[in-house]
């Protein structure tokens, strides 16, 4: 009854965003008002369908109804509430259905915001967005149909024991798909710039704001990612340059490139076709990512079964990239640059190289990720690329984009002389050899952790210059301020991965219940083994007392925890975290019949910084989607004349 | 920068452009270069014990994950970290020493992925061993042989193997 509810939903959806695309690309064809408003109620009309069958399925999934296919596929009685409710995203199935929910509501949102606005782009959007909102919808309709009725079992598995480890699984998938999802939108907004042949001023906000929305998103998804992989895999390190982590890496690299050439368009009225082909690779990104994590092409957590989703996500995706492509042949010479550049060395110069730099690290990482794929599909042999690959090209460039975020906000808009050019640049020296000098005091000897030491000074120097001026006139400037924040954040995440890649320290504890072991500048007693029982797992906990420099300060249990119905226990560590550190516990092998246990102790600098400082990047970005009052904004070259040290009067944002 | 420059803005444009063009280009053709000897450089071989053994001198040094199962009574541990064992496919056997304790599943015909590389004394040298691992559900029998699919997929995989 339940599956039966849930396929007429999904089936009305299909054909609810086919009508309401075809409706949609019809009335910007015809510019009939009456088409756009039936192109409206179409979309709202699809949500409410997308919404109701995702309520469908966790009504089925809370009420343990195992006549439903994806409930008998991932649900158990034994698993908490929690666990039971995050199923809807524990695999293929309802992770597409989750998708197509979240798309509902972001079209829902996007188009009742433009509703009396922007009416020569806005058909053509919803028809972009509504066909996507069909591709899915088809998706679930057939070859992932989560909603299938089979023969009721007593009771189910549970989802995939690493994601019941920990509640990070909670948070972690909807972040992400709100930032992957979300980059529909401002697709849809590019082509519809495009299908007009026209770019106006007035539309480059909106554009700005629903790439800055997902764009918030992803940054903390890619961030929870990490700290899970650094919470739940035991192997003490946050990002391995997994598959996985690429595909969610790429999108936001081509975004951030994005929202960097749509400050340069607002100013200046060039990059028009430039910022497009951003937004447009951004969704070809998180629909080719969708591909990799979710075809199975890959073996990881995210990569649930074998399944016939693979082809069809890769024809959408060539579809869309032909698509792109071709309106991008078509109409690129009809967007007119309203305004030139003057110079190279400005601040507009440095915008342009910091786009190529985020280009050139995109192309990097994606070819590093997709070689073994190309590689198994023409040769059949099996490879990956190893972690040096991208850990000696990501590095550099990624140290340049760090120096460039210094260089960039000292610089003027527009033609300056040498002598204020040379003003701007030699103060920030300072805080380089500040921050370098600093590292080198507290031991750091790795020649990209002082590079990155020096450019981090530097550009933080620049950053708090900004960042002082605006908080005076916080209400004019705000997302000029809200913009050094992100950068001020972004510095301390660069720095902190610096050091806390190359500085952590390792080190394999053998010992048995009483025994002492000395790990840097802690030392571990273990206070002995123990099983403890839980309704869904069976948890073998070593407990550590922990003490740093002689002074007794927590009490560290990593274990292994055995799910009910799964064949290996899976282990997860404990951390002890400071401002200065985290001090990590993982357990190799533990044995409560002798009371002994092997663990890795791992101490890692710094390294609870970079959580705390990408919840402070997503924050930024969220002040700087507040909107401002009209007239605050102001366009247009500053004259040239203009003194360095006035930042405010310069305007612009990072 | 030409704006400003009365006589011949036109062709000066252009030929700024085609100056632009060509210089990206040329970064373009060197970055290539740069990221695929890179790639080349730092390859993961997935192999088993008979693609090892064809493989020949190209697996002295090179990067390897090797998948296959622990062969019984092969496996001596040495002051409880350091580990010797033997992992066979269906034809061949290659003798593995791996530092670092075992992992809690290591035991005797159990599949097992081990990254490293072949050395002049004729094993294999790991630094990361990683028991065959898998997300459905319990086995419904005891000691039933390894699936090499499932082998496959574990040597895709990169989560779990510790750093």
């Amino acid at each position: 009854m339940t599956a039966t509810l849930g396929r007429f939903l999904i089936l009305a959806s299909v054909l609810v965003s086919t009508g309401g695309a075809v409706i949609g690309f019809y009335a910007g064809r015809s510019h009939s008002p009456g088409g756009l408003r039936l192109a409206q109620r179409f979309a709202y009309a699809y949500t409410v369908l997308m919404l109701a069958a995702t309520g469908v399925m966790e009504y089925a999934l809370l009420t343990h109804d195992f006549s439903v296919s994806y409930v008998a596929h991932v649900g158990s009685r034994s698993t908490p509430v929690w666990v039971t409710v995050a199923s809807l995203w524990s695999s293929l199935e309802g992770s597409i259905l989750f998708w197509g929910c979240i798309l509902g509501i972001y079209i829902a949102v996007a188009t009742f915001l433009t509703r009396n606005t922007h009416r020569e782009y806005m058909p053509d959007a919803i028809g972009v967005w509504l066909s996507c909102a069909a591709f899915f919808s088809f998706l679930i309709a057939a070859p992932a149909n989560p909603f299938l009725s089979v023969a009721p079992v007593a009771d189910g598995p549970g989802p995939n024991a690493l994601l019941q480890n920990h509640i990070l699984m909670v948070v972690h998938p909807p972040f992400l798909y709100l930032g992957y999802v979300g980059m529909t939108i401002p697709f849809g907004l590019a082509c519809a710039a495009l299908i007009r042949g026209r770019l106006g001023h007035s539309f480059v906000k909106p554009l700005r704001a629903a790439l800055l929305l997902p764009w918030v998103f992803l940054t903390i998804a890619i961030m929870l990612g990490g700290w899970w992989a650094y919470e739940v895999l035991g192997w003490g390190g946050y990002w391995a340059w997994d598959p996985v982590e690429n595909a969610s890496l790429l999108p936001w690299l081509t975004a951030t490139a994005a929202l960097h050439s749509i400050v340069v368009l607002e100013r200046r009225g060039v990059l028009k076709g430039w910022t497009i082909t951003l937004i447009q690779s951004t969704f070809l990104l998180t629909i080719l990512g969708t591909f990799m994590t979710r075809s199975g092409v890959f073996n990881s957590v995210h990569s649930f079964t074998q399944s016939a989703i693979g082809p069809t996500i890769l024809v959408f995706l060539a579809a869309a990239i032909v698509f792109s492509v071709a309106l991008l042949a078509l109409r690129i010479d009809r967007l007119e640059a309203e305004g030139n550049f003057d110079s190279a060395v400005s601040r507009e110069g440095m915008f342009l190289f910091n786009n190529l730099l985020f280009v050139v690290l995109t192309f990097t990482i994606l070819i590093g990720t997709v070689f073994p794929l190309i590689v198994e599909a023409v040769k059949g042999r099996q490879m990956s690329v190893g972690r040096p690959y991208f850990d000696s090209m990501v590095v550099p460039i990624g140290a340049l984009l760090l120096f460039l975020l210094g260089v960039g906000p000292a610089l003027p808009w527009g033609r300056a002389s040498a002598s204020q050019i040379k003003r701007a640049l030699l103060p920030p020296i300072a805080g380089a050899a500040v921050l370098f000098l600093l590292g080198f005091a507290f031991g750091a000897r790795n020649p990209w952790t002082l590079i990155t030491l020096a450019f981090g000074g530097y550009a933080l120097q620049v950053t708090i210059s900004h960042l002082r001026s605006p908080i005076m006139q916080l209400r004019r400037a705000r997302r000029r301020f809200a913009g050094y924040i992100v950068h001020a954040a972004v510095i301390v995440v660069f720095v902190t991965i610096g050091i806390s890649s190359t500085m952590r320290y390792t080190q394999e504890v053998h010992l048995t219940k009483g025994g002492v072991a000395n790990v840097g500048a802690y030392s571990i007693t273990l206070l002995g083994v123990e099983e403890r029982q839980e309704p869904n797992r069976t948890s073998t906990l070593a407990r550590f007392a922990v003490a740093k420099n002689g002074v007794q300060k927590t009490t560290l249990e990593p274990r292994m925890n055995q799910y009910l119905m799964m064949r290996e226990p899976i282990g997860t560590p404990d951390v002890y975290s400071t401002i200065g550190g985290d001090f990590y516990l993982s357990v190799m092998n533990i044995d409560p019949a002798a009371q002994s246990v092997a663990v890795n102790a791992i101490i890692t600098p710094f390294v609870g910084w970079i959580w705390i400082a990408v919840i402070v990047m997503g924050l930024g970005g969220l002040m700087a989607l507040i909107p401002q009052r009209v007239g605050e904004l102001r366009t247009g070259a500053e004259p040239a004349a203009s003194d360095l040290a006035v930042g405010p009067t310069l305007g612009g944002e990072a | 920068m030409t704006a400003n420059v009365p006589v011949a803005t036109e062709s000066m444009r252009r030929r700024t452009r085609f100056f632009m063009i060509g210089a990206l280009l040329v970064a373009g053709i060197a970055f290539a270069v740069i990221a695929t000897s890179g790639i080349n450089k730092n390859i993961i071989y997935y192999w088993t014990p008979k693609d090892l053994h064809s493989a020949g001198n190209k697996a002295y040094g090179a990067t390897i994950r090797l998948g296959g199962m622990v062969v019984p009574g092969s496996v001596h541990t040495e002051q409880g970290s350091h580990l010797e064992f033997d992992v066979k496919d269906s034809s061949d056997i290659v003798h593995v020493k791996s530092s670092g304790a075992p992992p809690q599943m290591f035991r005797e015909n159990v599949g097992v992925v081990v990254e490293g590389t072949m050395v002049p004394g004729g094993y294999f040298k790991s630094d990361r061993l990683m028991v065959s691992h898998n997300n459905e559900y319990r086995a419904p029998k005891k000691g039933h042989p390894v699936d090499r699919k499932e082998l496959e997929r574990m040597m895709k995989s990169t989560e779990g193997l510790k750093d």
